[in-house]
């Protein structure tokens, strides 16, 4: 076949005559581990070690953990993006998401959540859910110290403790952030233009029903 | 490179005219036909994929089970060649992956089907002629329940032995008599307060 | 009954009549240090040597294809970085491969650089992590392995930049990438591909001349050739044997076609052979990983017309494979046009090439069965799924 003639064979690679001198490749091997110690004290690259809580690796901007809901404005049970659609509750491969949807007294959908559950200790922080999100509300978080001594309580997170602010959003990610506030921005824009080009449009059909009614009048009279 | 089905179809059915053979096109995109075999054949035609050196099919990459309960769906996924009455009940199936390692041909994809999913399920064990069914056909006994008759140390590999159902069927019911962590919303707690009814109210 | 000239003979030749009073049955694992997890063998000694080797499984099974039948196409794919946990990134190319070819979705350009990319990085994880490993099994506990996981954490920290996580990447989609490369990734990966070479010469030096591992290693552990291909053997414990059968060159996937590199070949297939293979192929890996590196284009990073909510594949079934650092991974996918998948499998090479362990640890002894185990190269996260 066509790469028989690019194999390299294993016997190039192999010690020539490796009895020859017993322990040579165990000396070698020891020099390895000496200059490995001795660089170990000056070479940055090889002082890997992080003394976590006095010090702490960066994180990257990337970095994703479990998920926190984004609300706009200062109010942050007034402001949720959440519609309560349940897209994400159904594409959340460990099943972890529990909504509940808000209802006024005539059955009818608020479109906010009642309840929006996170349990915590079933995520596995994959970011399905911010992936499918239609209405950009909910987004991987970066924090990562959430030890608790509740297993079972401390680990359900409510839409409480889930809000997060618009701020907040853009402080930890601050590119996404940035492109989810322009393409908002350009869909309000758009919502708000296409909400005046209607009512100009009912404002120019009155007047034009009114100049009618004008003209008919005055026909009549 | 895909292999050419209908070449490899006259080819078994001359060498072996007593061997029951049809060829099932696939509908989707992947257009990986694949030949139907039955039982009987099998391991006759597996040995002759393997040994003919026009053939070669030596590496049998992957076995799978498939649980059909509705013999309609099985011949949507792999439609005969004309129309044919389907089985009458459900069945199990067993997919082979068969490669050639000196032609780069493959997967020449077989099926195999048991009589129906309850007390027909067996089917010729094809570890004589591929050994690297051994394990995998283990598997599937031991998720689907397929007796492979002829395998030489047919056990349970990823269940317990004690193990009674066969858990990748679909029709398999998950037992609720387990360990379980009160974790709220979840149906494990409502499956298990049925089960520990005492246990839940206190 | 069976007549398959591959099988493992009932009796060991060695010793053809054994007096079962003098045999040591001896139940290695599920927790051993050796068995790369919870993964037990129970071994039947005589004396010091094996005349039995009975594998036992299932000691973190999860049924995983179950799980995937009752979840959508795109849930299932954060589930795929869990099965060989040290290299997620092929996992995930594996199973998008399956599902492209299910649905019959294009994947642009740079998607297929970015996967490239990413999956050889994997490939130096998983055999830098390799060697580490194995030389651990053989007593060497320590400086090759941390060796190995300092330049890990450096392909890790990349991937981290990347996908979002160190390991559980989750990051290939139906169609190509979840996100574009962030600025500077490609340049910081080119540093850390010119800096590998000089890491890879270091830890050859450590380890290769040593006169014990060459005992402990050489003509330990080998099989014909035709046996390992008919035991489903793939990877690189079968080119370790000397077959050139490596999916990259048989079956081009992706854009393999394009990189020139070679596939290097073992003569014995012996643990020692085993060990040189992982070498040779972390220089080709390097070699490809500049090549691509070097050619990256500009364009979409995922195909425009796939889909991320309310996927459904048409009505069909399809097997992908590719070459994964620990042998052919595949998946078999079955699809009866719901939003579920009707039949999820995966073929995990680590399990079937624990199909021949009996084979190759019969009559050596006990110390031998840890050697070639390691060599292997199983996780028990893909073994047990």
């Amino acid at each position: 076949m066509e790469h028989s003639a690019a194999i390299k064979r294993l016997s190039d690679p192999k010690p020539q005559g490796r009895w020859s001198l017993p322990g040579i490749g165990l000396v070698k091997g020891l020099l390895v581990t000496a200059t490995n110690m001795l660089q170990s004290y000056y070479r940055k690259d090889r002082m890997t070690t992080v003394q976590y809580p006095e010090q702490r690796a960066p994180i990257s901007p990337n970095f994703r953990n479990f998920p926190f809901l984004v609300y706009d404005g200062d109010d942050a049970m007034a402001g949720l993006r959440c519609t309560a659609c349940s897209i994400c509750e159904k594409e959340c491969p460990p099943q972890c998401i529990y909504i509940v949807l808000d209802r006024d007294e005539n059955g009818k959908s608020l479109k906010r959540p009642k309840v929006f559950d996170i349990d915590v200790s079933v995520c596995m922080n994959c970011g399905i859910c911010a992936e499918v999100c239609p209405f950009d509300s909910i987004y991987m978080d970066g924090e990562y110290e959430l030890s608790t001594s509740d297993r079972f309580g401390g680990l359900l997170f409510n839409k409480q403790r889930l809000a997060r602010s618009t701020n907040y959003h853009a402080k930890l990610r601050p590119l996404q952030a940035a492109e989810v506030a322009t393409r908002r921005k350009a869909d309000e824009d758009k919502k708000l233009a296409a909400q005046a080009a209607k009512e100009a449009k009912a404002e120019a059909a009155k007047e034009a029903k009114a100049e009618a009614d004008k003209e008919a009048k005055a026909a009549e009279a | 490179m895909m292999p050419d089905l209908a070449a490899i179809l006259s080819r078994v059915q001359t060498a072996l005219p007593a061997a029951a053979l049809a060829l099932r096109r696939n509908p989707g995109p992947a257009g990986q036909d694949s030949l139907l075999v039955a039982p009987a054949d099998l391991v006759a035609v597996c040995r002759f994929l393997r040994d003919t050196p026009e053939l070669a099919f030596d590496l049998l990459s992957n076995v799978t089970g498939v649980d059909w309960p509705d013999p309609a769906t099985a011949d949507a996924v792999a439609v005969p060649a004309e129309a044919t009455a389907p089985a009458a009940c459900g069945f199990l199936e067993v997919v082979y992956h068969l490669y050639s390692t000196p032609r780069r041909v493959g997967p020449l994809v077989l099926r195999a089907r048991t009589a129906d999913r309850a007390a027909a399920v067996q089917l010729p064990s094809v570890v004589a002629v591929y050994r690297s069914a051994e394990f995998q056909e283990r598997e599937i006994y031991d998720l689907f329940g397929v007796i492979f008759t002829g395998h030489p140390d047919l056990r349970r590999i990823l269940m317990w032995d004690e193990f009674l159902d066969h858990p990748l069927r679909k029709d398999y019911v998950a037992p609720d008599d387990y360990q379980y962590e009160p974790t709220p919303h979840d149906a494990v707690l409502e499956k298990a307060k049925l089960h520990y009814p005492a246990k839940a109210e206190s | 009954m069976i007549s398959n000239p591959f099988m493992a003979p009932a009796t060991n030749p060695a010793a053809p009549e054994l007096d079962e009073d003098q045999l040591l049955h001896v139940s290695l694992g599920p927790q051993h240090p050796s068995t790369h997890g919870v993964f037990r063998m129970n071994v039947v000694l005589d004396g010091e040597t094996v005349v039995s080797l009975k594998p036992v499984f299932g000691y973190l099974h999860r049924n995983h294809e179950k799980i995937a039948e009752a979840v959508t196409y795109l849930s299932s794919m954060p589930f795929t970085d869990r099965l060989d946990y040290i290299c997620p990134l092929t996992n995930n190319w594996a199973y998008a491969r399956a599902v492209e070819q299910l649905a019959g979705i294009e994947v642009p350009e740079r998607a297929e650089f970015i996967r490239v990319i990413t999956a050889e990085l994997t490939r130096l994880i998983n055999h830098t992590a390799f060697v580490g490993f194995f030389l651990g099994d053989m007593g060497a506990w320590g400086s090759a392995l941390m060796y190995a996981f300092r330049e890990r954490e450096k392909i890790l920290d990349l991937f981290e930049d990347l996908t979002g996580a160190r390991m559980m990447s989750n990051f290939m989609r139906f169609g190509g990438c979840r996100n574009d490369l962030p600025a500077g990734w490609a340049a910081r990966a080119s540093e850390l591909v010119n800096g590998f070479p000089r890491f890879l010469d270091e830890l050859e030096n450590l380890i290769i001349g040593n006169e014990v591992l060459l005992a402990r290693t050489q003509n330990v552990g080998a099989l014909p050739k035709e046996a390992l291909i008919n035991g489903g053997i793939t990877g690189p414990m079968l080119r370790a044997a000397g077959v050139a059968y490596d999916i990259r060159k048989a079956e081009p996937y992706g854009i393999y076609e394009r990189f020139e590199f070679r596939v290097p070949l073992g003569e014995t297939g012996d643990c020692y052979d085993r060990l040189m293979i992982r070498f040779l192929e972390l220089r080709e890996s390097l070699a490809i990983l500049r090549q691509a590196l070097a050619q990256l284009p500009d364009g979409p990073y995922i195909n425009p017309k796939s889909k991320v909510r309310n996927f459904k594949p048409p009505v069909g079934e399809a097997y992908a494979r590719i070459e994964g650092p620990k042998g052919e991974l595949g998946f078999h996918l079955i699809s009866d046009g719901s939003v579920n998948p009707f039949r999820y499998r995966i073929r995990p090479p680590s399990f079937i090439n624990l199909t021949l362990i009996e084979d190759m640890c019969l009559g050596l002894d006990l110390a031998d069965v840890v050697v070639i185990l390691g060599s292997v190269d199983i996780v028990l996260g893909e073994v047990d799924r």
